[in-house]
Formats: structure tokens, sequence, C-alpha cells
């Protein structure tokens, strides 16, 4: 197991490189300019100049080299030494991947926005799997019940209709009709206090519940799907006949194996916690990382971009990994050798 | 074998019909078996795929799905109880106590993400309230029994770590497991290669003579009942057609279905030249409720009654009953229903 992990963490390697190069090159060539921004009166050899300051008058392969070294030396160094509190080499002139339109170093940014996105998205995604599957069991037990059917109607609303347009009914009823919860989301809200956090609560409601419940609509059914392909299996027969109770045999012989193949696909949607709901962020103004990046894709912030896009890159292979290692883990036929 | 003493009838079916409501229509998948299993006894029940040999079985404990199943009429008596009128929650204390069950295809019939020790243990710890180290023991006992060797150490295995042969021992050491008074196999050599075949008939053989159990076996190859048998009913379209002891049976085969049935079997010591025997046409639709022999529009030897009269079962010598219009011996139709 360990080596297996060994061995896929460094066929990850290369994969890698190779998507860094990718998203650098297709941002290289995508037509976007820093300066675009910059008022119609900024006369062009200002503009030219401020390219050059921002490192665009290097070849690309140069910058490619660049932000190699930034991303995979000196931000990881810079994050040991702060840390464990010490020096490694030459930590004051050690250059950072700097965003071009706020000049703070990117991954900086990233940590500051990383907890709004865990705790709404993230959130979401915990309430939606814990929501999915006791629906996903009951659906499928009792298929075709009134429950069942109920079950099925709503998950087909959620998972056709996008967040953009649940997100958006939820806030004109809930904050512009009846104004229970506020539109924006708060983030220099501290919760320090008994009322603070009943409001942290409250701007968290609606986020998390459109999410959750189209997270939880698409999960319900994978998770109904599962335990039906299993209900009618022989060894369900065996363990009725050995004599075990209708629950026991749902939670002890279906469950297990109807699990493997949801557990992996939860895992695999992790990643999209991170990537995933920039267009739910949007509209309810949490300025987490999806937002991040809208920003910065608006703005041609190529730095920001390019270090957010690979970041989801890198998680998207780690959970890859961790679905291939739980795979094996809950199902004894599959081997690592 | 004492077959005429009621003492000690282990399991006494009467008149079980079942149907199976699909959008098409009620299938009539049982319609009124009857039979009775004595201690110590080897019932074979045969016929062809569908003849409901498998259905009667699950009927009788419920292991049907139900709805669309629905057992609507007969009763089964077994240790002084009715089953069919047993809520499932008691069947549930008689399921893998009372009654063992071994399956057909025993690659599919064990829960492939459980140790073969859990699943072993499983009626133990369920039935017998052993404590877990008991049931290990009792375990080991178990796989020691049925062949397994170095039990001990193979009990933390999966089941896809066995082979197919290896896994139907596992079976019917589960099914053993809680000393039932009845086993239940159902096709449980179909899914064998042939020297795996023997080698499970052989065990079967040994534990009955061992352990005195009933054991009601459902398959559809007449070459596995011969060999082990003591009495075989034969299935057609949810009826039973004969029933004999096996040496009968097989040697004066009185209804056209076995008669055929005996026919298709290939012969090892004759001319190989010719082809295999089949019988014509196929097992009637059973959307409908027969009104005539079932096996009429197959049978060689119907005449006008077969069509709009459905025989019973008849005791027609000692140990042997037949439902059919036509006597074999007599080349003519038997003279009266009602004398034997």
């Amino acid at each position: 197991m360990v080596q297996y992990i060994i061995r896929r963490l460094l066929s990850a390697i290369p994969t890698l490189l190779i998507i860094s190069f990718v998203i650098f090159a297709i941002l290289d060539l995508a037509p976007g300019d820093p300066t675009g921004n910059l008022p119609m009166t900024v006369p062009p050899e200002v503009r030219e100049k401020i390219r050059l300051s921002l490192g665009l008058g290097e070849p690309m392969h140069i910058r490619y080299y660049k932000w190699l070294v930034q991303f995979f030396v000196n931000e990881p160094l810079n994050i040991i030494e702060h840390s464990f509190g010490i020096v490694i080499g030459d930590g004051e002139n050690r250059t950072r991947i700097l965003s071009w339109a706020t000049r703070s170093p990117v991954i900086d940014l990233i940590v500051e926005r990383t907890p709004q996105t865990l705790w709404v998205v993230g959130l979401s995604y915990l309430f939606g799997i814990l929501m999915a599957i006791p629906i996903g069991i009951i659906q499928a037990y009792r298929q075709y019940s009134l429950f069942d059917q109920i079950g099925t109607f709503v998950a087909m609303i959620g998972f056709s209709v996008p967040t953009f347009f649940t997100g958006v009914v939820a806030i004109i009823i809930f904050s512009v009709q009846l104004k229970w919860f506020p539109m924006i989301y708060d983030t220099t809200l501290e919760v320090n206090s008994w009322n603070n956090f009943v409001l942290q609560v409250k701007q968290m409601i609606m986020p998390v519940t459109v999410l959750a419940f189209y997270q939880a609509s698409q999960l319900s059914r994978f998770m109904r799907a599962s335990i039906l392909d299993n209900l009618n299996l022989d060894y369900v027969r065996t363990a009725r006949a050995k004599g075990r109770k209708e629950n026991a045999v749902l939670m002890i012989h279906v469950l297990r194996n109807s699990l493997i193949p949801v557990v992996t696909l939860i895992a695999l949607g992790i990643p999209s916690i991170f990537g995933g709901a920039i267009i739910t962020e949007q509209i309810f103004r949490v300025n987490g990382l999806g937002q991040l990046l809208i920003i910065a894709i608006q703005g041609a912030d190529i730095p920001t971009v390019q270090t957010l896009t690979f970041l989801f890159a890198v998680l998207i292979v780690i959970f890859n990994l961790i679905a291939d290692v739980l795979y094996g883990m809950l199902d004894p036929r599959i081997r690592y050798d | 074998m004492p077959t005429n003493s009621n003492a000690n009838i282990v399991l006494s079916v009467k008149n079980i019909v079942t149907q199976f409501n699909t959008v098409d229509g009620k299938v009539h998948a049982v319609n009124g078996v009857s039979f009775d299993v004595r201690q110590g006894e080897l019932l074979g029940v045969v016929g062809e795929s569908g003849c409901g040999k498998s259905v009667t079985m699950m009927s009788l404990v419920k292991l049907l799905p139900m709805p669309p199943g629905e057992i609507s009429e007969g009763s089964a008596i077994f240790e002084g109880q009715d089953l069919i009128q047993t809520s499932i929650n008691d069947l549930q204390k008689i399921r893998g106590s009372e009654i063992g069950f071994i399956f057909q295809d025993p690659m599919t019939s064990l829960n492939p993400v459980l140790t073969i020790g859990y699943q072993l243990i499983e009626p133990l710890r369920l039935h017998k309230n052993l404590s877990k180290s008991a049931a290990r023991t009792r375990a080991i006992e178990l796989l020691e029994l049925v062949g397994i060797p170095m039990a001990s150490s193979r009990l933390g295995d999966y089941p896809h770590q066995f082979s197919g042969g290896m896994r139907q021992r596992v079976m019917i050491a589960m099914a053993l497991s809680c000393d039932p008074k009845l086993l239940i196999a159902d096709e449980p050599t179909t899914a064998l290669d042939v020297t795996m075949q023997a080698q499970i008939l052989d065990l079967v053989r040994s534990l009955r003579n061992e352990l005195g159990m009933a054991i009601i076996w459902v398959t559809h190859d007449l070459g596995v009942v011969a060999n082990l048998a003591d009495r075989v009913m034969v299935m057609y379209s949810g009826f039973i057609v004969e029933r004999a002891d096996v040496t009968k049976l097989y040697s004066k085969p009185k209804h056209p279905y076995t008669y055929a049935l005996l026919k298709t079997l290939p012969d090892m010591e004759g001319d190989r030249s010719h082809r295999l025997e089949s019988i014509e046409g196929q097992p009637p639709d059973q959307l409908k409720p027969t009104t005539s022999c079932p096996f009429a529009p197959r049978c060689e030897y119907a005449f006008d009654r077969c069509t709009h009269e459905n025989p019973q079962l008849e005791l027609i010598a000692e140990n042997h009953e037949v439902a059919c219009w036509w006597d074999m011996e007599r080349h003519s139709p038997r003279p009266s229903t009602s004398s034997i």
C-alpha cells in the first residue's frame, strides 16, 4: 500500500509539470493585458514600462522557469520558515509569486480566502453528503414508494436547476422579501460573541443550503442507484436466509457494498469544493477562492490565475489518489501490487 | 426408509399457491404443490428452468420479493408451526437456524466485502448466542467438516480468495452451522464443474449420514438426483406431475414428461453417434391459469381429455404418484380418475 502510494505520487510529478506548463502556455497565448484596466489617459510608453516591471519583457520559457522556482522552491521554503520560525538561506531576497493586481504574494491571498470557501462550500458539501446517504438508502429500500417519488422529483429539480438560479431565488425570497438573512456575506465578521455567532450562522444559511441541496440531489441519486444494484444480488438473499433482520441486511451487508462507488465519488468531488462553487460565491458575495479566481481572470492577473488553477489541478491529482486508496480499503478484491 | 409413517415428518406442505403480480398480469408460478419431507430423507425436486421448483422452496420461508410475489394459499407445517402464517419476524428466527439454505451460484452468494469468518460466525451469534471465541471455534470446526484445509487460517480471507467449489463448501458450512432440521439446497451444483459437483455430492452424502437432517435438493439435473435422492418429485409449470421412490421413477416413469426427461440424458455406454434427445416445444405461458394438462401441448400421448381437464396427482402404485390421464404401461387412457 505504502509502496503504491509512493509510486503514484512519483508518477504524479511529471503529470503536474505538464499540467502547469499547459496552463502557463494557454494563459500566455490568451489575449488580455494587465494594463487593460488602466485609464485611457495612461500613455503607451508608461504601459510598456508597467509591463516590463511585471516581468513580461522576458521570453516565455524564462518566465515559466521563474514561476516554477517560485512555486516549488521559494513558496514552500517560505511556509517552512514561517511555521517553524527558522531561516533557511537568503529568506529576505527570495522572490515570491506576486499578484499583478495587488502586488501582494498570491499564496498569502489564497491563505486569506481559503477559510471562507471551506466554511461555506465545505460545510455545504458535508451537509449534502449527510443528507444524501440516508435519503438514498430509504429511497432504494422503499423503491416507488411516496417517499421515493417525492425524493426523485426534488432531486430532479435540485440538479437540473443551476445554483445561480436557486441562489437568486433564495435571495429574493429570504433577503429581499422576508429579510431573514443578509444578502451579502460579511467576511470581516469575527465570531467572538453569541450575537456574532448567530449573525455568522444567518449569513451562511442561504449559500450553504443552496449548495447542499445541489450536492445532495446528485449524490442521493447515486446512493439510491448503488443500493438498488446490490439489493437484488444473491448475497443479500443469503443474508436473509441466515435469519438476519432486514435492517442488519441493509446496514451490514448492502451498505458496505453500496458505499464503495459512492465514497469514491465523494472523494473525487472534494476538489470541486475549492473550484466548483465559483458561481455560488459570486452570487452570495462570499469572498472565497472562487471569487478570487474570477476577479483575477477579469483583471488579467496571470500569476494569480496560474497559481490557483495549478493548485486545483494538484488537489484533483491528490484526491484521485485518495479515492483509489479508499476504494482499495473498502473493497478487499482490489489489490495494489 | 419408512416412507409411510407420518411420525417423523419434518415438513408437511399442503397446496402452496404462489403468484407474481407483474405489469402483464399474474404469473402463476406455483399452482397447489403439496409434499412431505421426512427426517433423514433426501427429497429431490426436478424440472426444467421456470417450472416453479425454486419458487416453491423460497415460498416456504418467504424469501421471495413480496411484492411482486404473493403466496395466496397453502400451508407448510414445520415443527407444528405453519410457516406460511408465520410473520417475517418469527421466520427470521427459523431461517438459518432450523432451516438451512444453499444456493445456486457460490460465486455471488457470499458477500464480497465481508470475511468468510464473519459470514460463518453471523448465524452462530444470531441463533446460538455463542460468544465470539466460541463461535470462532465452531466456525473452524464447520470449515473442517466441509473439508477446507487449514481452516483456522482461512477465517480472515475474503470470498474472492476461494475457488467456486470452496465457496460452495463455505455455503454448506454456513447452512449447517446451527444444526438445522431441514436443509434446502437450491441447485447447489449447477454452477460448478463436474469434478466439483462430484466432490460436493460426496460431501452432502456423508454429512447427511453424519447429521441426519432432512434435505430438499432442487436441481434440473436428473443424474445428480439419481445418485443422491430417496424420493424424487418432478415439477412442470408449477405443478407436481410425478413423485416416486428414486428407483421406481428411473426404472418405471409414469408421466410422459418424466419419460421424456429421462430420454434426454446422454447414454454413456451405447451408441454415441446419434443426436441427443430433446423435448419439443416450450413450457406454457404461466400468465393464464391452466385448465388443461400443462404438458399436453408438448406431449406425444395427449388425447382430447388432456386438453380440457388438468389431471390431479394420484397414487397409482406403492409410493408412486402421477398426474396424467395416460397410462404409459397399458398404452391407453387410465380407466377412471376416482379409483386408484
